[in-house]
């Protein structure tokens, strides 16, 4: 793993200006009736990539997945898959392959039969193509099942022949349809890391689309946040945690506390906002400006929670009661009642067996945090 | 090319099925309209020919002097084709109640039979369908003919002492009815019947239901769409049955498919044959479309 | 046992299928009898079944309507298939309700009109009556049947394999071939088998659209039967019935077996 994570870090073409994107999307809009599935909507996904497609269900993520596998052509706009444009080009032309949530295996061949297909469509040699599946059925690890049929697998192994079958053709693209959403959760957890290993091995570009922001956080370089058909936001998973880029893409991955207020003072990168609950000051105020109505976000294992006043007069602390504790093991969760009648979720690491600060309900309690552990968001 | 290609062969799923049904089951109702406005003649075919493009166009809109309506004043005219019309509605009307009556409990007790057992009674329903029609009716005559059987063992155990007259009369007809068409009422009640949850009951005898009240409250209404697409697939063709009234109703039996089958094969009058069918038709246009409704919307539900 | 099987449900169910088989089973019983009185008993004979094989007349008839099932059966397979496919997978065509509403009407149509108006065609367009006539009728109306049959398989069926075979680069062509009419398959079989029975147990549309040398077997029993009941008959019936029988119940016990090896399958998968 360690090796692995060290070649991520040093992955990241799109910080490179010069970088060309390998799948771009070109003002894309697709429209079923008067559904308006995809917006006017532009994105690029660069080569060897592993690019993430986050969203409910309904945001358009698995329509732009249908159509880069050219199961459903834009109503306008264009999309290019290294420099040709696909319009026009049918499904069994284009070099992309789909792995289906369904996994939509054939269930009248056999495992090998089903990883042959996309070969034997291509005019391969049998020798050759006895090969590859051979190959194929020894990177997912399911040789000894090669004569049996779909129904006769386990849903894992299910999930890794559809896999197999799908990376066989070697495709430029490998666009996968909620991979992990049929397996239960442990399985889910073991198959992520396996996926991110095969992208490694194999040097594809994977293109996945899921409704699970873990599942998008642990596996994906970078991950597009979609909703009703528009991009929220394009970022690695740390800057999208850390540096949402909207209210909405704040409140879709993890949990946060919504400040609504309006600036009062900006000086460089700080700004001051006044608040139902109190006076914050922040260090990430981005491009909000005095007077506008803006929102502080702040994540809940960012918010120190304390029976006692930090310090008289210090920034960023507000007093209420304990409304509710939620004991999770490994943290517990508090809900600070604010005068304001806001509810403020903070978080904090049962490190020692004992906390040395104990409250309960209804005590008396103060929340505070530092100037640079939230921001302050413009839309 | 590609796409050319695909969107031919996708039109051909279309185009071809559309096309054969157009042709043979369509097209045939219009000549039968036409011909029913024509007179009969002694000829091959034989009847007069009307509205025939051969002569010219000009020629061809004369031609509507020529029709006649005469075929329809006659069957208007004549009581007994009205009472033919009438005593087949009838016939086919307490046919497809009694069907019902039997064929209800007979789903309710498969739909509640052990799962495992269910698909062997469903197969039982079906294989009398898949026997001949016309071998299942004429089994009855055997049974039901004065020295039948059915005499024969009523006889022997005492019930009756003088042979009862079944064959050729009404009785004997909605015998062969029900049990010619109770597969075709069974099967869609026991679709119906077998996708209910059985909880639904049980919650209602908790809310202080009584069983009986709980049918009528719950089962039914329930399995209201199989009861009425069984009563459509009774009825419908059960107005227009031949074989039966012909078979075990005797000569007596006044139904519109006999009548029908006599002004065209004994009579040689394919006008008012034609005449007949068209009004038929008309009877049962609006059955059948209730009928094809429930199809759609039976078809919509199964995605 | 399962305790809401009532004593009524079970009653009921022995009732009507005592209703629906006793009278088979009486035609098959008395086809062996030695009597030429139907209806009495006269002793164990299959001297009637001898006789029927010597029926010349019966038996060109059962030649003809074996012919003419097997062709038309296979050939409202194929437009059945295609009428099913056209319905399930094109939602939006001019002139659907007109196209849905003539596969379903032929189900419940009375077969005298069908039968008249399908004659009345033939003559317009100066067919001669006989083998393809028939064929033609059987066809018609035994693709609406097979259309029903094979729909109801195409519903719940995964519109994803077909993607998935052309995202492989099968052409739609191919994809057919190589994926949806294998998985549909039991029910396109079904579907022939239905449309051969039907076609092999018409009467009333074959005696109108069936000309010289074409009598089938229905209208030859037909004609018999109206003379009054005949052992020779039961005999002929009771051939039908079982050739009829014997193909119902393999199909299903083979179904039913698959099933089951199926079931078997997935749960040692799911252990192991």
């Amino acid at each position: 793993m360690n090796s692995l994570g060290s070649i991520r870090r040093s992955f990241a073409p799109w910080t490179d200006p010069s970088a060309k994107p390998y799948i771009e999307f070109r003002n894309v809009t697709k429209r079923f009736g008067d559904f308006t599935a995809v917006n006017d909507l532009s994105l690029s996904i660069y080569e060897r990539e592993f690019f993430a497609l986050l969203g409910a269900s309904g945001c358009g993520k698995s329509t732009l997945l249908r159509m880069l596998a050219g199961f459903e052509e834009p109503t306008s706009g264009s999309i290019l898959l290294d420099g040709q444009d696909l319009r026009g080009i049918p499904p069994y032309r284009r070099p992309v392959n789909m792995m289906f949530q369904s996994y939509a295996l054939f269930p009248h061949m056999t495992v090998e039969q089903n990883i042959a297909f996309g070969l034997k469509q291509d005019g391969m040699a049998k020798v050759e193509i006895e090969q590859r599946v051979a190959e194929m059925l020894k990177l997912v690890k399911l040789s000894q099942f090669a004569k049996r049929k779909p129904h006769q697998l386990s849903g894992g192994q299910r999930q890794r022949v559809a896999l197999a079958r799908a990376v066989a053709k070697r495709p430029k693209v490998l666009l996968l349809d909620e991979p992990l959403g049929a397996l239960d959760k442990k399985l889910r957890e073991e198959t992520q890391f396996e996926l991110m290993d095969l992208q490694q091995k194999l040097g594809l570009t994977f293109v996945v689309v899921t409704h699970d922001q873990e599942e998008a956080m642990t596996m994906a370089d970078r991950i597009a946040i979609l909703d009703k058909g528009e991009v929220m936001q394009v970022a690695t998973p740390a800057e999208v945690y850390e540096a949402p880029g909207s209210r909405f893409v704040a409140g879709f991955v993890g949990t946060v506390n919504i400040f609504e207020g309006k600036v009062s003072a900006r000086e460089g990168v700080a700004a001051t906002i006044m608040t139902d609950g109190g006076v914050i000051r922040s260090e990430n105020a981005s491009d909000a400006t005095v007077g506008s109505d803006v929102a502080f976000a702040i994540r809940p294992e960012k918010i120190k929670v304390s029976s006692k006043e930090p310090a008289p007069g210090i920034d960023n602390a507000m007093q209420g009661e304990v409304y509710d504790i939620a004991y999770l093991g490994d943290m517990t969760v508090y809900h600070v009642k604010l005068p304001s009648g806001q509810v403020v979720r903070a978080s904090a690491l049962n490190a020692a067996r004992v906390t040395e600060d104990p409250l309960t309900w209804d005590d008396t309690a103060w929340i505070s945090f530092r100037p640079d552990a939230g921001v302050i968001l413009t839309r | 090319m590609q796409r050319a290609i695909a969107a031919l062969t996708s039109r051909l799923v279309i185009v071809v099925p559309y096309l054969w049904l157009l042709a043979f089951f369509l097209v045939p109702f219009i000549i039968v309209f036409k011909i029913s406005l024509s007179t009969t003649a002694i000829a091959m075919p034989p009847y007069e020919p009307v509205m025939t493009l051969s002569n010219g166009i000009g020629a061809f809109f004369a031609q509507f002097r020529d029709l006649h309506f005469d075929n329809y004043a006659w069957l208007g005219g004549d009581p007994l084709y009205m009472r033919a019309y009438l005593s087949s509605v009838v016939i086919a009307a307490i046919s497809t109640f009694l069907a019902l009556l039997i064929g209800f409990p007979v789903a309710y007790g498969m739909a509640r039979a052990p799962a495992t057992l269910r698909p062997t009674l469903l197969m039982l329903v079906i294989l009398p369908f898949w026997t001949s029609f016309l071998i299942r009716v004429y089994a009855w005559i055997g049974i039901l003919k004065p020295e039948g059987l059915l005499n024969q063992f009523l006889l022997f155990t005492g019930i009756i002492d003088t042979p009862l007259v079944i064959l050729n009369t009404h009785t004997a007809i909605f015998i062969g009815i029900v049990y010619s068409y109770l597969p075709f009422m069974i099967l869609p009640l026991y679709a119906s019947l077998e996708k209910m949850d059985y909880s639904l009951i049980e919650a209602a005898n908790d809310l202080g239901c009584p069983p009986i009240s709980a049918f009528w409250k719950i089962t039914f209404p329930l399995a209201l769409p199989g009861v009425i697409a069984g009563c459509l697939l009774v009825f419908i063709p059960a107005v227009g049955e031949f074989v039966i009234p012909d078979l075990l109703g005797g000569s007596q039996t006044l139904m519109i498919g006999k009548t029908l089958w006599n002004e065209f094969f004994a009579n040689r009058d394919w006008p008012v044959a034609s005449a007949v069918a068209i009004i038929l038709l008309l009877l049962l246009v609006v059955p059948i479309m209730f009928f094809q409704q429930a199809q759609a919307r039976a078809q919509e539900q199964g995605k | 046992m399962n305790a809401t099987w009532s004593r009524f449900n079970i009653v009921s169910i022995t009732l009507g299928f005592a209703f629906l088989y006793l009278p088979i089973v009486l035609l098959v019983i008395f086809s062996f009898n030695e009597s030429k009185l139907v209806t009495v008993w006269g002793g164990f004979s299959t001297k009637w079944y001898s006789a029927l094989f010597r029926n010349q007349g019966l038996m060109d008839a059962a030649w003809v309507t074996f012919r003419v099932g097997l062709l038309s059966a296979t050939i409202a397979t194929i437009l059945g298939t295609l009428a099913a496919l056209a319905l399930t997978r094109y939602t939006r065509f001019r002139g659907r309700v007109l196209f849905s509403g003539m596969v379903f009407a032929p189900l419940v149509m009375p077969e005298v009109i069908t039968g008249l108006s399908l004659l009345l065609l033939f003559v317009a367009i100066g067919f001669d009556r006989g083998f393809m006539t028939v064929t033609l009728a059987h066809v018609t109306f035994a693709m609406c049947y097979v259309a029903v049959v094979v729909q109801s398989r195409l519903v719940s069926f995964d519109r994803s394999l077909e993607e998935a075979a052309m995202d492989l680069g099968a052409t739609p062509v191919k994809t057919f071939f190589a994926v949806t009419l294998p998985v549909i398959l039991p029910a396109v079989i079904s579907g022939w088998m239905l449309a051969f029975t039907l076609s092999l147990d018409d009467l009333v549309i074959a005696s109108f659209t069936s000309g010289p040398g074409a009598t089938t077997l229905p209208m030859k029993i037909y004609s018999q039967v109206r003379l009054g009941v005949t052992p020779e008959i039961n005999a002929a019936c009771t051939i039908l019935i079982g050739i009829v029988t014997l193909g119902v119940i393999t199909v299903s016990v083979v179904n039913k077996r698959r099933e089951v090896q199926r079931q078997r399958d997935e749960h040692a998968a799911q252990r192991g």
